[in-house]
Protein backbone atom coordinates (compact mmCIF):
# COMPACT_ATOMS: atom_id res chain seq x y z
CA UNK A 1 0.00 0.00 0.00
CA UNK A 2 2.48 2.41 0.78
CA UNK A 3 4.63 1.33 -2.45
CA UNK A 4 1.45 2.47 -4.11
CA UNK A 5 0.83 5.77 -2.49
CA UNK A 6 5.05 6.29 -3.18
CA UNK A 7 3.93 5.62 -6.88
CA UNK A 8 1.49 7.59 -7.23
CA UNK A 9 3.04 11.06 -5.70
CA UNK A 10 5.81 10.43 -8.06
CA UNK A 11 3.38 9.90 -10.75
CA UNK A 12 2.06 13.11 -9.36
CA UNK A 13 5.25 15.29 -8.74
CA UNK A 14 5.90 13.99 -12.66
CA UNK A 15 2.82 15.95 -14.36
CA UNK A 16 3.88 18.65 -11.87
CA UNK A 17 7.05 19.29 -14.14
CA UNK A 18 6.11 18.73 -17.19
CA UNK A 19 2.72 20.80 -16.91
CA UNK A 20 4.87 24.21 -14.84
CA UNK A 21 8.50 23.45 -15.68
CA UNK A 22 9.38 22.36 -11.78
CA UNK A 23 11.31 19.38 -10.64
CA UNK A 24 9.11 17.73 -8.65
CA UNK A 25 11.24 17.48 -5.54
CA UNK A 26 8.14 18.80 -3.51
CA UNK A 27 6.50 16.01 -3.92
CA UNK A 28 9.42 13.17 -4.20
CA UNK A 29 10.95 14.26 -0.92
CA UNK A 30 7.61 13.08 1.09
CA UNK A 31 7.09 10.35 -1.41
CA UNK A 32 10.70 8.85 -0.06
CA UNK A 33 10.34 9.63 3.87
CA UNK A 34 6.54 9.09 4.36
CA UNK A 35 6.12 5.91 2.39
CA UNK A 36 9.47 4.38 2.04
CA UNK A 37 11.08 5.33 4.94
CA UNK A 38 13.95 7.82 3.83
CA UNK A 39 15.41 9.72 6.07
CA UNK A 40 15.32 13.56 5.29
CA UNK A 41 18.84 13.39 4.07
CA UNK A 42 19.09 10.20 1.93
CA UNK A 43 15.06 11.39 0.64
CA UNK A 44 16.50 15.20 -0.65
CA UNK A 45 19.78 13.20 -1.96
CA UNK A 46 17.33 10.53 -3.57
CA UNK A 47 14.84 12.76 -5.00
CA UNK A 48 17.93 15.14 -7.04
CA UNK A 49 18.77 11.93 -8.73
CA UNK A 50 15.07 11.52 -9.64
CA UNK A 51 14.77 15.19 -10.14
CA UNK A 52 17.94 14.66 -12.79
CA UNK A 53 16.08 11.84 -14.83
CA UNK A 54 12.39 13.42 -15.09
CA UNK A 55 14.15 16.40 -16.35
CA UNK A 56 15.77 15.03 -18.61
CA UNK A 57 12.65 13.25 -20.42
CA UNK A 58 11.22 16.06 -19.99
CA UNK A 59 13.56 18.67 -21.55
CA UNK A 60 13.75 15.50 -24.43
CA UNK A 61 9.65 16.14 -25.21
CA UNK A 62 9.90 19.56 -25.03
CA UNK A 63 12.83 19.86 -27.04
CA UNK A 64 10.75 17.62 -29.66
CA UNK A 65 7.81 20.39 -28.96
CA UNK A 66 10.40 23.25 -29.98
CA UNK A 67 10.12 24.48 -26.47
CA UNK A 68 13.70 24.69 -25.06
CA UNK A 69 16.59 26.83 -25.55
CA UNK A 70 19.65 24.99 -24.31
CA UNK A 71 22.24 27.35 -24.33
CA UNK A 72 20.50 29.54 -22.42
CA UNK A 73 19.40 26.75 -19.70
CA UNK A 74 23.25 25.93 -19.94
CA UNK A 75 23.94 29.10 -18.57
CA UNK A 76 21.02 29.17 -15.77
CA UNK A 77 22.36 25.84 -14.50
CA UNK A 78 25.90 26.40 -14.34
CA UNK A 79 26.17 29.21 -12.46
CA UNK A 80 23.37 28.42 -10.12
CA UNK A 81 26.17 26.42 -7.50
CA UNK A 82 27.03 29.42 -6.71
CA UNK A 83 23.67 31.14 -6.10
CA UNK A 84 23.62 27.59 -3.94
CA UNK A 85 26.90 28.84 -1.65
CA UNK A 86 25.33 32.22 -1.11
CA UNK A 87 22.44 31.00 0.05
CA UNK A 88 23.78 28.15 2.48
CA UNK A 89 25.70 31.15 3.85
CA UNK A 90 23.04 33.58 4.07
CA UNK A 91 21.39 30.74 5.82
CA UNK A 92 23.40 30.43 8.48
CA UNK A 93 23.64 33.61 8.95
CA UNK A 94 20.07 35.43 8.89
CA UNK A 95 16.66 33.82 11.12
CA UNK A 96 15.23 31.21 9.36
CA UNK A 97 11.36 32.50 9.79
CA UNK A 98 12.21 35.52 8.55
CA UNK A 99 13.56 33.80 5.66
CA UNK A 100 10.48 31.95 4.85
CA UNK A 101 8.40 35.23 5.53
CA UNK A 102 10.13 36.77 3.54
CA UNK A 103 10.13 34.17 0.77
CA UNK A 104 7.06 33.51 1.15
CA UNK A 105 5.66 37.50 0.40
CA UNK A 106 7.82 37.28 -2.32
CA UNK A 107 6.41 34.08 -3.84
CA UNK A 108 2.75 35.68 -3.61
CA UNK A 109 3.77 38.91 -5.02
CA UNK A 110 4.94 36.59 -8.05
CA UNK A 111 2.23 34.66 -8.16
CA UNK A 112 -0.25 37.60 -8.18
CA UNK A 113 1.63 39.33 -11.24
CA UNK A 114 1.78 35.74 -13.06
CA UNK A 115 -2.32 35.51 -12.85
CA UNK A 116 -2.27 39.60 -13.95
CA UNK A 117 -0.29 38.72 -16.77
CA UNK A 118 -2.47 35.87 -17.64
CA UNK A 119 -5.75 37.10 -17.16
CA UNK A 120 -4.76 40.49 -19.18
CA UNK A 121 -7.23 40.77 -22.37
CA UNK A 122 -3.42 41.96 -24.58
CA UNK A 123 -2.20 37.86 -24.33
CA UNK B 1 18.10 20.24 -35.44
CA UNK B 2 19.61 24.29 -35.35
CA UNK B 3 21.62 24.78 -33.10
CA UNK B 4 20.59 27.73 -30.61
CA UNK B 5 22.21 31.18 -31.55
CA UNK B 6 24.42 32.56 -28.69
CA UNK B 7 22.55 34.49 -26.35
CA UNK B 8 23.95 38.38 -26.48
CA UNK B 9 25.77 40.34 -23.37
CA UNK B 10 23.09 41.75 -22.32
CA UNK B 11 20.86 38.60 -21.73
CA UNK B 12 24.14 36.76 -20.75
CA UNK B 13 23.96 38.77 -17.59
CA UNK B 14 20.14 38.28 -16.87
CA UNK B 15 20.80 34.53 -17.22
CA UNK B 16 23.54 34.64 -14.97
CA UNK B 17 21.44 36.57 -12.47
CA UNK B 18 18.37 34.04 -12.82
CA UNK B 19 20.84 30.67 -12.23
CA UNK B 20 22.44 32.65 -9.24
CA UNK B 21 19.27 33.32 -7.83
CA UNK B 22 17.56 29.86 -8.40
CA UNK B 23 20.94 28.42 -6.78
CA UNK B 24 20.48 30.93 -3.84
CA UNK B 25 16.40 30.24 -3.42
CA UNK B 26 17.71 26.15 -3.43
CA UNK B 27 20.33 26.68 -1.00
CA UNK B 28 17.72 28.85 1.58
CA UNK B 29 14.94 26.48 1.17
CA UNK B 30 15.94 23.38 -0.78
CA UNK B 31 12.81 24.63 -3.53
CA UNK B 32 13.84 23.34 -7.06
CA UNK B 33 15.46 26.15 -9.19
CA UNK B 34 12.11 25.63 -11.13
CA UNK B 35 10.07 27.65 -8.99
CA UNK B 36 12.59 30.96 -9.59
CA UNK B 37 13.48 30.08 -13.12
CA UNK B 38 9.89 30.19 -15.09
CA UNK B 39 8.55 33.02 -13.50
CA UNK B 40 11.93 35.25 -14.25
CA UNK B 41 12.33 33.57 -17.95
CA UNK B 42 8.37 35.10 -18.46
CA UNK B 43 8.98 38.25 -16.68
CA UNK B 44 12.47 39.17 -17.81
CA UNK B 45 12.80 37.68 -21.05
CA UNK B 46 8.95 37.55 -22.23
CA UNK B 47 9.08 34.03 -23.07
CA UNK B 48 5.83 32.24 -23.41
CA UNK B 49 4.90 29.53 -20.63
CA UNK B 50 5.42 26.66 -22.85
CA UNK B 51 9.29 27.74 -23.76
CA UNK B 52 10.02 28.82 -20.06
CA UNK B 53 8.98 25.81 -18.60
CA UNK B 54 11.03 23.83 -21.41
CA UNK B 55 14.52 25.89 -20.93
CA UNK B 56 13.51 25.61 -17.30
CA UNK B 57 13.36 21.56 -17.25
CA UNK B 58 16.86 21.89 -19.30
CA UNK B 59 18.65 24.38 -16.43
CA UNK B 60 17.09 21.82 -13.92
CA UNK B 61 19.19 19.02 -15.50
CA UNK B 62 22.36 20.53 -15.33
CA UNK B 63 21.53 22.06 -11.55
CA UNK B 64 20.36 18.20 -9.95
CA UNK B 65 23.54 16.91 -11.89
CA UNK B 66 25.90 19.16 -10.19
CA UNK B 67 23.65 18.45 -7.01
CA UNK B 68 23.43 14.40 -7.76
CA UNK B 69 27.29 14.40 -7.85
CA UNK B 70 28.04 16.54 -4.91
CA UNK B 71 25.50 14.69 -2.49
CA UNK B 72 26.18 11.20 -3.86
CA UNK B 73 29.76 11.63 -4.25
CA UNK B 74 30.73 13.31 -0.86
CA UNK B 75 27.80 12.23 1.23
CA UNK B 76 26.78 9.09 -0.29
CA UNK B 77 23.21 9.44 0.71
CA UNK B 78 22.05 8.81 -2.52
CA UNK B 79 19.49 5.66 -2.61
CA UNK B 80 20.18 4.36 -5.85
CA UNK B 81 17.68 1.94 -6.52
CA UNK B 82 14.74 3.34 -4.86
CA UNK B 83 15.50 6.64 -7.16
CA UNK B 84 15.24 4.55 -9.61
CA UNK B 85 12.20 2.71 -9.76
CA UNK B 86 10.56 5.59 -8.14
CA UNK B 87 11.14 7.72 -10.79
CA UNK B 88 9.24 4.96 -13.62
CA UNK B 89 6.10 6.69 -12.72
CA UNK B 90 7.16 9.77 -12.32
CA UNK B 91 8.89 9.73 -15.87
CA UNK B 92 5.52 8.54 -17.18
CA UNK B 93 4.06 11.76 -15.28
CA UNK B 94 6.73 13.80 -16.94
CA UNK B 95 5.46 12.56 -20.53
CA UNK B 96 1.94 12.89 -19.92
CA UNK B 97 2.35 16.43 -18.46
CA UNK B 98 4.74 17.59 -21.23
CA UNK B 99 1.87 16.20 -23.87
CA UNK B 100 -0.85 18.05 -21.81
CA UNK B 101 0.73 21.06 -21.87
CA UNK B 102 0.92 21.28 -25.86
CA UNK B 103 -2.95 21.00 -25.50
CA UNK B 104 -4.25 23.36 -23.32
CA UNK B 105 -3.82 27.50 -23.02
CA UNK B 106 -0.23 29.07 -22.55
CA UNK B 107 -2.45 31.52 -20.13
CA UNK B 108 -3.55 28.23 -18.15
CA UNK B 109 -0.32 27.35 -17.72
CA UNK B 110 0.34 30.70 -15.84
CA UNK B 111 -2.49 29.90 -13.50
CA UNK B 112 -1.88 26.84 -12.44
CA UNK B 113 2.10 27.78 -11.52
CA UNK B 114 0.52 30.74 -9.47
CA UNK B 115 -1.13 28.18 -7.53
CA UNK B 116 2.05 25.83 -6.75
CA UNK B 117 3.53 29.15 -5.93
CA UNK B 118 0.50 30.20 -3.20
CA UNK B 119 0.90 26.59 -2.27
CA UNK B 120 4.81 26.76 -1.91
CA UNK B 121 4.14 29.89 -0.03
CA UNK B 122 1.29 28.61 2.44
CA UNK B 123 3.73 25.69 3.39
CA UNK B 124 6.49 28.26 4.06
CA UNK B 125 4.27 30.30 6.40
CA UNK B 126 2.96 26.99 8.64
CA UNK B 127 5.97 26.74 10.84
Amino acid sequence: MNEVLAILLALAGGLAGGLVGVGGGVLFVPALTVFLGLSQVEAESTSLLMIVIVALVGTARQRSYGNVRLREAAVIGVLSPLGVLIGVAVSNSVSQRALELSFAVLVLFVAFGLVRRALSPRL
Amino acid sequence: MAADPAPPANRMLKLAAIGTLAGVFSGLFGVGGGTVIVPLLIFWFGYGERLATGTSLAAIVLIGLLGTVAQGGIYGNVHLLTGLWLSIPAVAGVVAGTAIQQRIPQRAVSLLFAALLVAIAIELIIP
